[in-house]
């Protein structure tokens, strides 16, 4: 593949070209569905012959999130990916980092739950994601990605917010968008860190001592008083994420007396939705989170004081649909149209829900 | 002689390692953590690696290891210190690279990333402090806890049918073929001592010239734990750990390669 060259491959494949492309350090996960070309593109692809990217199947998702631990604190950049019951199990490690303040990207290629649940696409872990996930007081930056091309693009930045604010950063995928195939411009050669580089950007890393003093990394303090301040720390970042890294795409909200909000693999099918009511008269135009956490509050807000109703369009119970009402605060009616179980709604489905629940109703 | 003639280089017959710290330790009197810090940080100073060397403290008594030792560190979760220095050393294979793990973090919650890491053969170092207790919270039963042995959750003592059986995992660990060295030691006397900081180079040794994974137990006591004076634990110790959890090398594959050679 040459530079910029038009590649068609899954949005799984993308997620490995670009981590090798993205000067990744090293990858650690476990096999399941359906995200295991991930895994097995970068197995193929060799990259230790190449970048010097470390490559490691690990014995469970414990084990893979806790290498990205022990990496990310030797200012490496490490990732892992899996899916939704996988990522569960990580939450543990997902924690630990947050408190650590520890760098590292995880790629979670959404499916039905709960429990084992089903291989058929799903957003049901929006909540799981953009509320933390693990035990305490703590966010990670989630990038939710509609299309191969966003899979590869995303790489680079997830890694990029994850080192700028030395936090866990998310990629929130699905099955869809992991598994269909599209065009795609893989991201260009980007080439790893040296060890000096790294010592000099993470001044914080467990690298050994290397002359200066000790450092120790660590989530734990018996002092209250201490850990009461290390939580305002970080809750003081988090105000600051918030302020600076909120990233969205609006389609035809200029003229728009109806929104749909909706992400990921169900902001590609609003995008249908929106043509079939725009081609019967309905001035409907979408606001596609690309951050969901920081979520997009103060534009949805703003949108909602012009709007005759929003609809949530996801692919779960409705769970999104927490924080647009928060946005909206009863500025407008706002309906939901869900669907769960490893079921993808149609833009027929959803562009009747709005006729029925916000035109008509 | 005066005091300040006495306190002269040339009579110096034991100092602190520099590595060691001036924290006080939290461990209580006659525990076997204090010893075995100061012979990792005795070693480390010895392979001159101090700018090296990245320490994995787990959760458990040692999980202030960190405050003691004056190299880097990462804390890992309850038995996930595997895991952490596997990946440690695949990113950094010119580090030194060891875990310092308890008999709960290592032989129950973490049994899986202990096991495949040293199966695995990841290039690193495992510390293993076994004293057949949970001490950190307060006496609790532990997988290596002998039977009929008294803990504040078999506060009838360990019976096999309500428990299970104490688990040899330094044996596992000599059967996988990506351990090199597999060992275990005690500190209760200085021969001992002396044993046990030659088998910490050993494993170091391996760490640094990528030979596989080492393990290196060490039978401990916990006089809290086990409410006995720091005496009367080292004698119990003798009596009662060692027939169940013998003290010897269960594998070597260097010296078996040197003996190889040299037939």
């Amino acid at each position: 593949m040459t530079e910029n060259e038009v590649v068609l491959m899954k949005g799984n494949e993308a997620i490995a070209h670009a981590a090798i492309r993205c000067g990744c350090d090293g990858y650690f996960g476990y096999p399941i569905t359906p995200q295991s070309e991930i895994l097995e593109t970068l197995a193929l692809e060799k990259p230790w012959e190449t970048t010097g990217m470390v490559v490691v199947q690990a014995e469970s998702e414990l084990a893979s999130i806790n290498m990205v631990y022990g990496g990310g604190a030797t200012g490496k950049r490490v990732m892992t990916s899996s899916s939704s019951p996988g990522v569960a199990l990580m939450q543990e490690g997902i924690t630990y980092m947050a408190g650590a303040e520890i760098p590292g990207v995880i790629v979670n290629v959404q499916r039905g739950g709960p429990g084992l649940g089903t291989i058929q696409p799903s957003q049901g872990d929006y909540f799981q994601s953009t509320r933390g996930g693990g035990n305490g007081d703590y966010n990670v930056i989630v990038l939710a990605p509609a299309s191969v091309q966003e899979m590869a693009d995303f790489m680079d930045l997830a890694f990029q917010l994850a080192f700028r604010y030395r936090t866990p950063a998310i990629i929130l995928s699905d099955g869809i968008i992991g598994q269909m195939m599209e065009k795609v411009v893989l991201p260009p050669y980007k080439p790893r860190r040296t060890d000096e580089e790294v010592a000099r950007e993470c001044p914080w890393a467990a690298t050994g001592r290397r002359g200066r003093r000790n450092n120790i990394l660590t989530s734990l303090s018996l002092d209250p008083g201490f850990m009461e301040r290390h939580n305002e720390h970080l809750q003081q970042k988090y105000r600051v994420i918030r302020e600076t890294e909120v990233r969205y795409e609006e389609l035809l909200t200029d003229d728009a007396e109806y929104l749909i909000v909706a992400f990921g693999s169900a902001a590609r099918i609003s995008q249908k939705a929106i043509e079939l009511l725009r081609h019967e008269g309905v001035r409907v135009g979408m606001l596609r989170p690309i951050t969901l956490w920081p979520f997009p509050t103060p534009r949805i807000a703003e949108l909602a004081r012009r709007m005759k109703g929003i609809l949530c369009a996801e692919i779960n119970s409705g769970q999104m649909l927490d924080d647009v009402r928060l946005a909206v605060e009863g500025a407008c009616p706002v309906a939901l149209h869900g669907r769960m179980g490893g079921m993808v709604p149609t833009p027929e489905e959803i562009a009747a829900a709005l006729r029925e629940k916000l035109i008509k109703g | 002689m005066t005091r300040e003639e006495i306190i002269q280089p040339g009579n110096l017959v034991y100092r602190k390692p520099e590595l060691m710290n001036d924290n006080p330790m939290h461990y209580c009197p006659g525990c076997s953590h204090g010893v075995v810090h100061k012979l990792i940080a005795e070693v480390i100073e010895e392979m001159g690696v101090t700018e090296r060397t990245v320490g994995i403290s787990p959760v458990g008594c040692a999980v202030f290891a960190y405050n003691y030792l004056d190299i880097d560190w990462i804390e890992a979760a309850h038995g996930r210190a595997p895991a952490l220095a596997c990946a440690v050393k695949r990113l950094h294979p010119d580090q030194l690279v060891f875990t310092y793990q308890g008999d709960g973090d290592l032989a129950c919650i973490g049994t899986a990333e202990t096991i495949h890491s040293l199966n695995r053969g990841d290039d690193i170092a495992i510390i293993f402090i076994n004293n057949a207790i949970y001490g950190m919270t307060g006496g609790q039963m532990a997988p290596t806890t002998l039977m009929g042995m008294k803990t504040s959750t078999c506060p009838y003592g360990r019976q096999s049918d309500l428990h299970g059986f104490p688990l040899k995992i330094t044996e596992i660990a000599a059967q996988l073929e990506g351990t090199c060295y597999v060992t275990r030691q005690a500190v209760h006397t200085v021969a001992a001592i002396n044993r046990t900081r030659k088998a910490i180079r050993r494993a170091f040794q391996n760490c640094l010239e990528h030979r596989g994974a080492s393990l290196v137990e060490v039978v401990s006591t916990c006089s809290s734990g086990w409410k006995m004076s720091p005496t009367e634990a080292n004698r119990w110790m003798a009596e009662h750990m060692f027939p169940y959890y013998p003290l010897g090398d269960l594998k070597d594959n260097l010296t078996k390669q040197n003996s190889a050679a040299a037939e």
